[in-house]
Order: structure tokens, then sequence, then C-alpha cells
């Protein structure tokens, strides 16, 4: 048993790992990529010297983000009158601990067999023996259940901020955060449902597994070519329920000053956004195994490529499972760029428009293509068998 | 009761197609993704990808060449400045920026006056140009290259004789010096 905690701490070292930086860099990528996207230059001044040196690291201005985290830091952690101290302190940790759970179960590479991968060390692949493992933290068999279960916990994070902040325009901004992730969050799960109904299973692995092969011939099977309209809905409904722009409603400046966390100062106010931007990555990771295919690159199977016409290439363990590793965070970061992309895109909804877009566009939309895919399902299957 | 809409002279027509916000949408994402692409591109291939100057280590080049960007004394031939201190362009400063001391020259029985501080503060210098319309002599002009700002103190905002006289006239070829039939 060990090995597994040893393979698990590997795992979860690394989960963190990514999910910290890449909530760091995106703050320093959503304004550049802001700045390039107006013809501006962006962040471009902060820098590390090197010690006792004249030579300065200035990165593209990478570095920004790591002021910006001194700054939130070192600030003052001021603290309003509020009546409710500890749903106060508590709020920005209910709020960003969940995101952190969430990627817990999504499967960022193929199965590890680790007496293949350390071959050349006897010592080591005797001591796993013949034991194979999942890139993922928590194998659960419920892995889509548990997403909604954790992200409908970050709301909670939202109204307890808002309550318990003692101010009008954070209560303002929690009732919004509330109806506003209440509505999208049905429509997630009704856009998964479709993903549900065509492979049949709710975890994850599975899941990813069903999108590594071949559909129509020449297509790769990932849930987008299945689901191309729910795949759509999806990333909608999920920018909305990471409460960005166009659907900042609950944080909207120009009127409600900053919503929610407007009394929140110093890191406490950092956890939120920092729990935002971890959002950004985890909603690309989970339309990537959802839609895009996870880990998968078209003709790719755990043996190495296969294309059609009957060329193969053979790859060893370890070198698939670093293709395997590093096609998912390429995954991610394009999708990523993309929600910033639209972040710096659109303009903000009105509120009615907001909640009518959800329950008169999108609800029917989501239950419409429900029916489609449960009807496909049934005659295909039918005439299957 | 509710009072019937508000019909606007200028309420927004669109098409089905504008209102089924999708297609728009999409069209609105691929001209920012455009850009952005364009501009990533430019930048990968080592050229600016945007109109930003870098400003205090980059200068544009393309100043209109009517612009007051600073002011140059001029000289006359053996170098010394055609200033005759006679503070008329301090006087007539509106922004009363100029400050001169006068020094005095037996010697040279045409021109015995001539300043031996010129100073100018560009932290409140306003670049209208009166001081060159007072000066008799043509002695002042306003020249489009801008000062080596910015400092960081404000002291460091004051011109002063020396650097006020390094003027290369041959570049000028609106306003040759010295001037055509004008005094020496």
């Amino acid at each position: 048993m060990i090995q597994n905690l040893a393979v698990s701490v590997v795992f979860i070292g690394y989960a963190i790992g990514v999910l910290m930086t890449l909530g760091l860099v995106l703050t320093w990528v959503e304004r550049k990529q802001a700045a390039i996207m107006s013809d501006r230059i962006g962040a471009n001044r902060a820098y590390l010297r090197i010690p006792f040196t004249r030579v300065k690291l200035v990165w593209w201005g990478l570095f920004h983000g790591l002021a910006d985290g001194m700054k939130m830091l070192l600030k003052e952690d001021w603290k309003p009158d509020s009546y409710d101290r500890l749903a106060y302190a508590i709020a920005p940790w209910v709020a960003f601990a969940p995101v952190l759970l969430v990627f817990a179960v999504i499967p960022f590479g193929g199965s590890l067999r680790p007496a293949e991968l350390f071959a050349a060390i006897p010592t080591l692949a005797g001591w796993f023996g013949d034991r194979t493992y999942e890139l993922q933290i928590a194998h659960l068999d419920a892995g889509l259940l548990v997403i909604f279960a954790f992200g409908g916990l970050t709301i909670i994070g939202a109204m307890l901020a808002g309550w318990s902040s003692g101010n009008k325009f954070s209560l303002l901004g929690a009732l919004r955060a509330g109806s506003q992730m209440i509505s999208y969050e049905l429509i997630l799960g009704l856009t998964v449902l479709g993903l549900i109904v065509v492979y049949g299973t709710v975890d994850l692995v599975a899941i990813v597994r069903a999108q590594s092969g071949i559909a129509l011939g020449v297509l790769p099977a990932w849930g987008i070519v299945y689901q191309p309209f729910a795949a759509v809905l999806f990333l909608v409904a999920s920018v909305a329920e990471n409460r960005r722009i166009p659907f900042d409603l609950p944080e909207a400046e120009s009127e409600l000053i900053a919503g929610y966390f407007t009394e929140y100062s110093a890191m406490k106010m950092g956890l939120f956004m920092f729990a935002e931007f971890i959002e950004i990555a985890i909603i690309a990771a989970l339309f990537a195994t959802l839609f895009l295919g996870g880990y998968n690159l078209p003709y790719m199977s755990d043996a190495g490529f296969a294309f059609p016409g009957g060329r193969d290439v053979a790859m060893s363990h370890g070198a698939v499972l670093a293709t395997q590793v590093v096609v998912f965070l390429a995954k991610v970061g394009l999708l990523c760029s993309f929600q910033i992309l639209v972040r710096w895109t659109f303009p903000r909804f009105r509120y009615d428009q907001l909640l009518r877009f959800a329950w008169k566009t999108m609800f029917p939309l989501a239950l419409a293509n429900l029916c489609v895919t449960v009807v496909a399902v049934w005659a295909l299957r039918g005439l299957a068998s | 009761m509710t009072a019937p809409r508000k019909v606007y002279w200028n309420a927004p027509t669109m098409s089905w197609w504008e209102r089924s916000y999708l297609p728009e949408v999409l069209r609105g994402l691929s001209i920012t993704g455009g850009v952005l692409l364009r501009n990533l591109w430019r930048w990968t291939t080592f050229r600016k990808g945007a109109l930003t100057t870098y400003y205090p280590e980059e200068r544009r080049a393309d100043y209109a060449p009517r612009n007051r960007g600073k002011h140059v004394l001029t000289q006359r031939p053996d170098g010394r400045p055609q200033c005759i201190a006679c503070n008329l362009c301090a006087t007539v400063c509106p922004a009363r920026c100029i400050e001169i001391e006068a020094g005095f020259d037996p010697a040279d029985a045409a021109h015995p006056k001539s300043p031996i501080r010129f100073e100018i503060d560009y932290s409140r210098c306003i670049f209208c140009g009166m001081c060159v319309e007072a000066c008799p002599e043509d002695a002042i002009r306003m020249a489009k290259e801008i000062p080596n700002f910015p400092g960081a103190d404000r002291t460091d905002m004051w011109i002063s004789l020396p650097e006020l006289l390094t003027w290369h006239p041959q570049s000028d070829v609106a306003k040759p010096y010295p001037p055509k039939g004008g005094p020496t």
C-alpha cells in the first residue's frame, strides 16, 4: 500500500503545482493577452535582478504575477466591523478550496505502469510490481457527480462573503451570484447529461478512454464530435458559472464596486481572485476532458500512433505518458486563452438579460439537445441490436 | 396600470440574424481573435505588435517639422549666442519659466550684453512660442526635437545654456542660419 501512497503524493503535488502555477501565470496572461488583443504592449516592467549583477530578468513581464502576489501578501488585512467574524473569515476559503478539489477527479494522463517506466532501475520496478495507476488523484466512479458537488460549494463562499461583510453592495453581489450560479449550474448539468447518455458512465477515466477511438472513419471520437451543441452550451454556462465577463454581474465594478468581496482586502481578496483564475483552468480542464478527448491525441493509443492508412509509430511507455501529460496541459492552456479572449471581447449583460438568457434560451436548448441525444442513442442502439 | 413603454427615436434596428446573438458573438470573437493572432505573429517574428513607443528608451521619429518641442538659441558665426539678454522673452513668457542673467563685455562694442546664464524651466513651459515672437534678434527658436526628459527630480526639468546652444542649423532647411540678409 505504501506504493499507492507514494504515487498519490506525487500526483497531488503535481496537481497542486499545476493549478497554483496556472493561477499565478493566468493573472499575467490575462493582462498580456488583453494588451496584445488591443494593440498594446502590456505588463513588461517588473523584473528580477540576479543579486550582485546587473542582469535583469524581464521575461516579457512574467514576474508581474509575483509582484501582484507580494502586494496582496503585504497589504493591510483590514476587517470590517462585521457581526459575523467567523463567516467573514472562512468565506474566501470556502470559495477557494472546492475549486482545487475539483481537479482531484480529472484524469491528466493515461495509465501509468511504474514497472515499465522504471525498467532501468530493477529495485524500484520490483517494488511497484505489476501495479497500474490512472493519472488521476482520486479514482471515483462518480467522478462527474463529484465535480458538480464541489462546484456547487463555491456559491456558498460567495453567499457567506456577501452576507457577513455587512455591506449592501456585497449583499447585492452575493444575491446576484446566487441566482446566477444556480441558474447556470442547472444548464451545466443538463448539457453534461447528454454526454452521460452517449458514454453510459460518469467515470471520467472511462469517458476519456471512450474518446480515444475514431469516429466516422477519420474524426477523433471526441465528445465535441458527438455533442457539438452541448459543447457550446457547456462552455457558455461554465463561463457564467465562473462569473466572468460577459456574466460578471455579481462583481460588476460600475454598479457594485466589487460585488460580494467589496469588503475584503489583502490576501483574502487575493484568494477570491486566485479562485477565479484557477477556476478558469478547471473549466478548461473539464472541457478538455469531456469534449476534447482529455489527454488523447487523434490516432494515439497507449502503444503509440496508428495513423489511418496503416502507418504505425511505436512509442515507449515513458514517451507516451509524457506526450499525454503535455497534450492535456496544451489543451488546457489553449482553452484558458480562449476564455480570456471571450472575457476581453464581450460587453456585460444586463441582469434581466442574464437570467432570461439562462432560462429562456439556454435551458430549452439544453433540454432539446438532451431529447435529441436520447432519441438518437435509442435509435442507433436499436439498430445495432 | 403600467405606463406604455417609451419609443426612442434612435432605437436600435437589428435584423433577426443580429438578434439571434450567436452569429454576431462569433463574428466579434473572430475579430478580436484575429487581432490577437496577428499581433502574436508579429511579436513572435521579432517585430513590434503594438503601436506603443517605449518612451524613455525610444523616441518617435515622426514629429512634425513645425512641432514646438524645445528651445534652441541661435549662434553668431564665432559660436557665441546671438542673444543680447534684453529679457523680452522672459517678460512676455506667460508661464514665467525663462531666467536670464546678463553679462557685460566692453570689448565687443556691437553687442556688449550677452547672457551668462539662460535657463528654461520645462516643468512650467507651455510651449506657446511667444518668446520666439518677442525676440528682436532671432536669437531663440523652437526646434521639433524634444528635450531629454523625463528626469527623477524637478531640478532635472531645467535646461541651461550649454544644451540650448547645441543646435545644428544645417539640418533645418526651412530656417537657414545665418538668416539671409539679416544681422550677423
